[in-house]
Order: structure tokens, then C-alpha cells, then sequence
């Protein structure tokens, strides 16, 4: 089953330019993980040293932020769309 | 003017050119502006900015814009009122409120907005776009409007009534989206990544945008005779407003305008029903752990503020403190302010004002401090939160009996 993945124009230089990846994988800590073996060096760009994903790193999946569900280790369902999104401060105050 | 260098990552340092950037390309952490601060001390003074106009921009040198072809409504240099009354309420004999309901689209996002879609011309962006809870919207939709830009603002679709229609007026895009404002917000900051011809004033030029909070601290000092306050209470959505305001007093200091080091302690309000940085204070976090907001303030209703740890960062090392209030506490807060000092803030100002009461009932705003209480949003814009609390004293038959015997009432109830 293969999932796609959205990835920011920050690290598209890594993706030869792709905007959206399709990846196998049943979490998405794996998915992410199989990223980083395919497009070395992207990887680093959204883990820690740590492996958690990085204080800067919003990671959707179905538009629900991973960090409300259960991080890495939620479950990926079929035609889920994972988004790699930079976190951007709000519009207010 | 031409002081800015270039823009800089606050967790990497590593730097980039001034253009629509907003993220770090490696660590993803925030960019922010870098200016060369010598070349600025020796342009600016005390009385170069006394003769400059009525708004933000008397203080363009320390703005990241180059130019004087400014986006400009006429925001900034609003009121700096003395609160007598409501400081005698609170035991605040030094307590004044920075009246920013006065903007020319009624909050604070004037400035940052006018900073923005400047830097957006010089950029050469042509279409002017937002993720909003409102008040932002109000502001882009107005100034592209003046400056003939086209205009894309998302909003939450479940915003007060009066902030859909005060920018729908202006004439540009008005997108509303089923979905609470981190959902807009995420829209956005993916939209950003496919027009990036567009300035996104939160986010691709966020960097510039943010600056313009700085001129709330600047004008403050100057009000206050070329003086920092002691104490400041800034309400916190993102948390952007308030480390700019942080940032903005040691600017003063940085480049000769202040005395002395402004020691200035920083205490942050939010409303309980959204308060994931108050939370992260009390619980001794570094981090913050995101929220799904519920509250009436919905112009501070961001459950994921992405400058939430550094506001973090402000308020501690400041020696400030947070405080959250309920929906009844930030109802009766509007009307203590209203009724005290005839200002109507809009929810945003009660949560203010209800956050400082409590710091101050608990001896962590205290009556030796020269206080000032950020009011960054003008009430007519959430009318709809007061609907169930306000109304007529009493409603009578037009007749002169009826009003007599009301006012007689009323008097032998004194």
C-alpha cells in the first residue's frame, strides 16, 4: 500500500524537485523513515538528533497534525495523505 | 532604510538574502531580520523620530523596508493612557493602557500589515494574501485594497460575523474554510510552497511582517519620555507580538535611544480555553505541547503557536509570568475596561485585562511597577461575545410616569 507524501519546497532540493512522493509504509514513523533511504539527507532535515521530529517539523496525516494523534507511531491507513509542513506562527498576536 | 543585512535563522544563524523567505532551509527553524545596528545609531535620534509622521514609520529606521514608498493607512502611534481608574480598581497606581483599538482597521495588525505589504511591493509580490482569525483579515483585505493589490484572506468559516463582513467590504477574496484557524494555518503555509509570487504576510513574509509588533514597544518608550516600562502584559496567540515587543526595547537600548538597559518584565495572558504556552509556563515545559482551542477570543485562539517557546523563553528570563482566564473572566473583563476607562476592547483586551487582574490580586504585577497593559483589538469587531451579558438598563413605555418610576427606583436603591 503506498502512501502519499507532500513534501515543502524547502526540501524538494532533496526530491529532485518532486512535491509529492509515493511511499509504503503502515506508521508514520516508517514512511518517514523509508524517505530518508530514498532521498538521503531528508531525514536529518526533519528528525532531531534524538529521532523526534524536529521542534520546527509539522507532520499531517489526513490534515489531522500527528502530534494529536499517536506521533510516529499513528497507524496509516489507505488514501491517507501525509503533509510535511513547516510550522508558520499564526496570523494573531 | 537601508540598515537591513540580511535574514537570519534563530535556531541555526545561518543566513539568507532578503527575499520571501520564512523558514530555514536546513533546521525548518523561523528566520528573522538582521540589521546592522551601528549604522542605525548613527542615523537615528530622539529628534529625528519627533519630527517624523504620526505613525509607525517615524521609526523606519529600525523597519526592514528600504524605501518610503509605504503601504500605509496611517497605522501606529496610538494612545498611551494613564489608567486611573481601573488602576485604583486593581491597586495599580502606575498602571497605563496602550490603546491600540484605534488602528485604522480598530487592532494592532495595522502595523504589521503595513510593514508587510511595503516590503511585499519592494519584493516585487503583486497579490496580498493571509491566514486569519480576523483581525488580520480586517487589516490585509483594507491595505491591499488602498495599495490596488489583489487580496486572497483565509478565515476559519465559524468567525464572528462582524469580522467576515469588515473585510468582505474591502472587495478582495474572502476564502472561508471549514476548519478551526491551525487548519487555515496549515492551508497556508502549503499554499505558500505553490505561489510563491504571493506574499503571504504570515508566513513567506513573516519575517518583515513581524517587525512591525517592534513599533509597540518602540512607541511606549517614547510615550513614557524615552523610557521602559517595568512591567508589560501582552496577550499571546502565536506569540509573536510579544518577543517583538521584547525585542523592540533592547533595540532602543541597542542603538542609543534608552538610557539605560530596559529591564523590562514580560507576563503573557491567554484565555484558558486556548492557553497552551500559559500551561507549558505553569508546568515548567520547554516546549509546547499543542491544544484544539475552544474560547470566545478567538483572535487568540492558535492551539499550535510556532513562536509559543520563544515567548516561553521571553517571559521567564524576564522574570514574568502568565496567567489564563476563563470565557466569564474574559467577558467581565471587557466590562471592567469599558467601564472604567471608556475603552472597548474586542475579547483579545478582556483577556488582557483579566489576566493583569489576577497577576495583580497575586502580587506578580506589583503597585511599585510602572505597568502597561497592551489593548491590541477594538471591541465593535466581537460584539457578538457580549450579546447574552449586554442591553438596555430598562426598556419603558414612552411616557413620563414610566421614567419616573424607574429613576425612583433606582435612586432609592443607592
Amino acid at each position: 500500500m503506498s502512501t502519499t507524501v507532500r513534501v515543502p519546497t524547502q526540501l524538494r532540493s532533496l526530491t529532485g524537485g518532486l512535491a509529492e512522493l509515493q511511499i509504503d509504509g503502515s506508521t508514520v514513523g516508517e514512511i518517514l523513515g523509508k524517505i530518508d533511504s530514498e532521498y538521503p539527507g531528508l531525514g536529518e532535515r526533519i528528525f532531531d538528533e534524538s529521532g523526534a521530529l524536529r521542534r520546527f517539523v509539522n507532520v499531517f496525516l489526513a490534515d489531522e497534525d500527528v502530534r494529536f494523534l499517536e506521533g510516529l507511531d499513528t497507524p496509516v491507513k489507505e488514501n491517507q495523505v501525509l503533509s510535511i509542513v513547516p510550522a508558520v506562527a499564526g496570523g494573531s498576536h | 532604510m537601508a540598515f537591513v543585512q540580511s535574514l537570519k535563522c534563530r535556531e541555526c544563524h545561518k543566513t539568507y538574502p532578503i527575499e520571501a523567505l520564512h523558514v530555514c532551509e536546513f533546521c525548518f527553524g523561523p528566520l528573522e531580520v538582521a540589521y546592522d545596528y551601528e549604522g542605525i545609531a548613527a542615523s537615528i535620534s530622539r529628534e529625528k523620530i519627533a519630527s517624523g509622521p504620526p505613525t509607525i514609520w517615524r521609526y523606519a529606521d529600525l523597519l526592514p523596508v528600504d524605501g518610503t514608498d509605504y503601504v500605509s493607512l496611517g497605522a501606529g502611534f496610538t494612545p498611551l493612557v494613564k489608567a486611573r481608574s481601573l488602576g485604583e480598581e486593581l491597586g495599580l497606581p502606575n498602571l497605563w493602557l496602550k490603546n491600540d483599538t484605534v488602528n485604522p482597521t480598530g487592532s494592532f495588525k495595522d502595523r504589521v500589515v503595513s510593514v508587510a505589504l511595503s516590503k511585499a511591493r519592494e519584493l516585487g509580490l503583486k497579490v496580498a494574501a493571509c491566514a486569519s482569525t480576523g483581525n488580520l483579515a480586517n487589516s490585509v483585505a483594507a491595505h491591499a485594497a488602498w495599495a490596488g493589490m489583489e487580496s486572497y484572506v483565509f478565515i476559519p468559516a465559524n468567525l464572528e460575523k462582524a469580522k467576515i463582513i469588515t473585510t468582505s467590504i474591502f472587495g478582495g477574496n474572502l476564502i472561508a474554510i471549514e476548519g478551526n484557524y491551525d487548519d487555515v494555518n496549515r492551508l497556508c503555509a502549503e499554499l505558500a510552497s505553490e505561489e510563491p509570487t504571493w506574499a503571504f504576510v504570515n508566513v513567506n513574509v513573516r519575517a518583515y511582517y513581524s517587525e512591525g509588533s517592534k513599533t509597540l514597544a518602540f512607541e511606549v518608550a517614547e510615550q513614557l519620555g524615552w523610557k521602559a516600562p517595568d512591567h508589560v502584559i501582552v496577550p499571546v496567540g502565536s506569540g509573536s507580538q510579544l518577543t517583538k515587543i521584547h525585542k523592540g526595547f533592547h533595540e532602543l537600548y541597542e542603538v542609543g535611544l534608552l538610557d539605560e538597559e530596559p529591564n523590562v518584565r514580560i507576563s503573557g495572558a491567554q484565555a484558558a480555553g486556548c492557553s497552551p504556552v500559559a500551561t507549558a509556563f505553569a508546568a515548567g515545559y520547554d516546549y509546547v505541547r499543542p491544544v484544539k482551542p475552544n474560547t470566545i477570543a478567538k483572535s487568540l485562539a492558535i492551539g499550535n503557536p510556532a513562536d509559543g517557546f520563544y515567548a516561553l523563553d521571553v517571559v521567564r528570563k524576564s522574570g514574568g509570568s502568565f496567567g489564563s482566564v476563563t470565557d466569564e473572566e474574559i467577558i467581565e473583563g471587557m466590562g471592567l475596561l469599558a467601564r472604567t476607562e471608556g475603552i472597548f476592547a474586542e475579547t483579545a483586551g478582556g483577556v488582557t485585562i483579566a489576566t493583569l487582574a489576577k497577576l495583580a490580586k497575586e502580587g506578580i504585577v506589583r503597585p511599585d511597577e510602572t505597568v502597561v497593559a497592551y489593548i491590541t483589538g477594538n471591541g465593535l469587531k466581537t460584539v457578538e461575545a457580549l450579546e447574552d451579558s449586554q442591553g438596555p438598563t430598562y426598556v419603558i413605555k414612552p411616557t413620563l410616569e414610566a421614567f419616573t418610576e424607574v429613576y425612583q427606583s433606582k435612586r432609592s436603591n443607592q
